[in-house]
């Protein structure tokens, strides 16, 4: 997972995404490349076909809840609350790996209980769909242009994201009971 | 509905079949764990499969976010519970990367002897259970036979059979007992001539060799796309092992280390041994291959324990101890896949400065190897489906975590 950055690959994709990239930081641990929500098909379509590294398959799809619960710790913490998708890919031609940021926000138009909307790349890596639903299963984001976006580990009936940091267990599920 | 032909002496039947869905599972003893395959089939052949999964979810990510990392090492155990050493070493490099934390030489090398002591151990229920997938039970007496001597190796090294949490943040837990190598290499030299045995009972049986030769092929590129990897995916002739390809702090592993990765170049397998030619029927990427792969693996690994055996003994200095329970972990995101047994394991940890990570996720190698097996399955006959999913060699603790 070396050796796949240098200006070159990304000067290109912001020649070719002006809009789609929005930030980078190529000094971290893992480089990352930050990328607009609505422009994140075409970005991972760019990276997938034309390329200098082509990142052919996709390894793992996370959504990280920035969000504090605690009203006094929320007061401490630099960031606002957000919601941010990492998407790991890897060149099996190059050996060679990078990461997507995506930040969305927590809900749709502010109203808790709708996940935002990211666009889905099961188009581009038909490996995304069970990480898709995956996310979609625990942490609430709606991928618009999923063929099948549906619970994969919780029951079909499951309410709520249980990967969000304010999320309560329901107090019965069919007479089970949960706390 | 009949039909009456031109010649009235021949009636033809156009037999009609009507779509039948069947349930397999999730307690059915060939979908090793609690998986359920909704099959829509049309008399014998599968025109459509659909995997359920979820059975064992425990939400382990979430308990992550509630525990200090360290105290994460315990739960990954539970994810491949049939390789929990290399989940163990997963979890701990990732988080020994965010930290950019080293270990010692020694543990190092320890490390290595564990973890490739736990693919073989992995890869012995793999064959055993696959054997039972495709329905002859000595095999699998066989492969745990020899599984439960390392098991009681593992259970001196560190006193748990199964759920070990002897690699762990920062180094081991625990050295290795007095007399312990020597035990080892005794299994080591009694253990060699045996895959001779599992060649003849499995890789070279003929009606194995029927069941399995050119079922299920996965082509190299749907293998890249859906993102397979480990045995899955070097079955379909990919040259990629993280051993040697991934991320130097788990390459540097590895260095000075002598292997070849087991994958078909060039229609050849690696002959450092002797193996069994591939037969005929068999088609690249098929679960014949898969099969394959993982017994050169067993040969492989064992190489590797016995050359880290030699550079163990030659470490003068300390094993180290661990990081703290409570250790803080700095702000910042690691991502690290390590090739575990079953394909390569991925753990992504966001710190936030304190001991509990603000972030612990698991990227499952058995979760991206079957979300694949619909495509493989489609036109295929009932009675294949096992020896399909068997060939992907899935847990699903690690699955559904």
């Amino acid at each position: 997972m070396t050796g796949t950055r240098g200006p070159a690959f990304l000067d290109q994709l912001q020649a070719a995404e002006p809009e789609g990239v929005v930030g980078h930081n190529l000094d971290a641990i893992d480089p990352w490349i930050e990328v607009a929500p609505a422009h994140l098909a075409s970005v991972c379509r760019w990276l997938k076909h034309r390329s200098p590294v082509a990142f052919d398959s996709i390894q793992c799809i996370t959504a990280i809840d920035w969000f504090e619960p605690d009203a006094k710790k929320a007061a401490k913490v630099s960031w606002q609350p957000h919601l941010e998708l990492v998407y790991h890919l890897w060149s099996t031609a190059a050996r060679a790996s990078i990461v997507l940021k995506v930040k969305v926000p927590r809900w749709k138009d502010d109203v808790a209980g709708r996940p935002p909307e990211v666009p889905s790349v099961t188009g581009v890596w038909r490996g995304a769909d069970w990480h898709e639903r995956e996310v979609y299963d625990l942490s609430g984001v709606w991928f618009a242009g999923h063929p099948d976006l549906r619970r994969i580990l919780c029951p079909e009936d499951w309410e709520g994201y249980p990967l969000r940091k304010d999320y309560e267990m329901p107090l019965d599920y069919h007479g089970i009971r949960g706390r | 509905m009949s039909q009456v032909a031109d010649d009235p002496r021949i009636i033809e039947f156009d037999v009609r079949t009507d779509e039948m869905l069947v349930n397999m599972g999730p307690q059915h003893p060939s979908t090793h764990g609690v998986l359920r395959l909704v099959l829509r089939t049309d008399g014998e052949v599968v025109s459509e499969l659909e995997p359920h999964i979820g059975y064992l979810h425990r939400c382990a990510e979430k308990i992550g976010e509630n525990v200090s990392a360290r105290q994460w090492i315990p739960y990954t155990d539970r994810m491949d519970y049939l390789a929990a050493m290399n989940m163990n070493l997963g979890w701990a490099l990732a988080v020994e990367k965010l930290m950019k934390y080293e270990v010692s030489e020694k543990a190092r090398h320890l490390r290595v002897l564990i973890a490739e002591l736990g693919r073989v151990a992995s890869h012995l229920v793999g064959m055993g259970a696959y054997g039972l997938d495709l329905g002859t039970f000595s095999p699998f007496l066989y492969a745990f036979r020899e599984r439960e001597k390392i098991l009681d190796l593992f259970e001196e090294a560190c006193g748990a059979r199964l759920t070990y949490s002897y690699i762990t943040l920062g180094g081991l837990t625990a050295d290795l007992p007095p007399g312990w190598l020597q035990k080892c290499e005794a299994f080591l030299d009694q253990f060699e001539p045996i895959i001779q045995e599992y060649h003849a009972l499995l890789t070279t049986n003929a009606i194995f060799v029927k069941r399995t030769a050119g079922i299920g092929v996965l082509s190299r590129e749907m293998a890249i796309d859906y993102g397979t990897s480990g045995p899955v995916l070097r079955g379909s002739g990919v040259d990629q092992d993280l051993r040697r390809d991934g991320e130097s702090i788990y390459t540097a592993m590895y260095d000075g280390y002598a292997f070849e990765v087991a994958v078909m170049k060039n229609g050849h397998y690696p002959s450092d041994h002797e193996y069994p030619a591939v037969p005929a029927d068999a088609v690249l990427g098929d679960c014949w291959h898969r099969f394959f792969v993982r017994m050169l693996e067993v040969v492989q690994s064992m190489d590797l324990v016995r050359q880290s055996i030699d550079r163990y003994s030659q470490c003068k200095g300390p094993l180290g101890e661990p990081l703290k329970v409570a250790e803080k972990i700095p702000a910042g995101d690691a991502y690290l896949e390590t090739e575990a047994p079953k394909g390569q394991m991925g753990f992504y940890v966001v710190g936030d400065g304190s001991a509990i990570p603000w972030r612990a996720r698991a990227r499952s190698s058995s979760f991206s190897n079957l979300a694949v097996v619909h495509e493989l399955c489609r036109g295929c006959l009932i009675a294949d489906v096992p020896a399909i999913v068997g060939s992907l060699d899935i847990v699903m603790g690690e699955i559904d975590r």
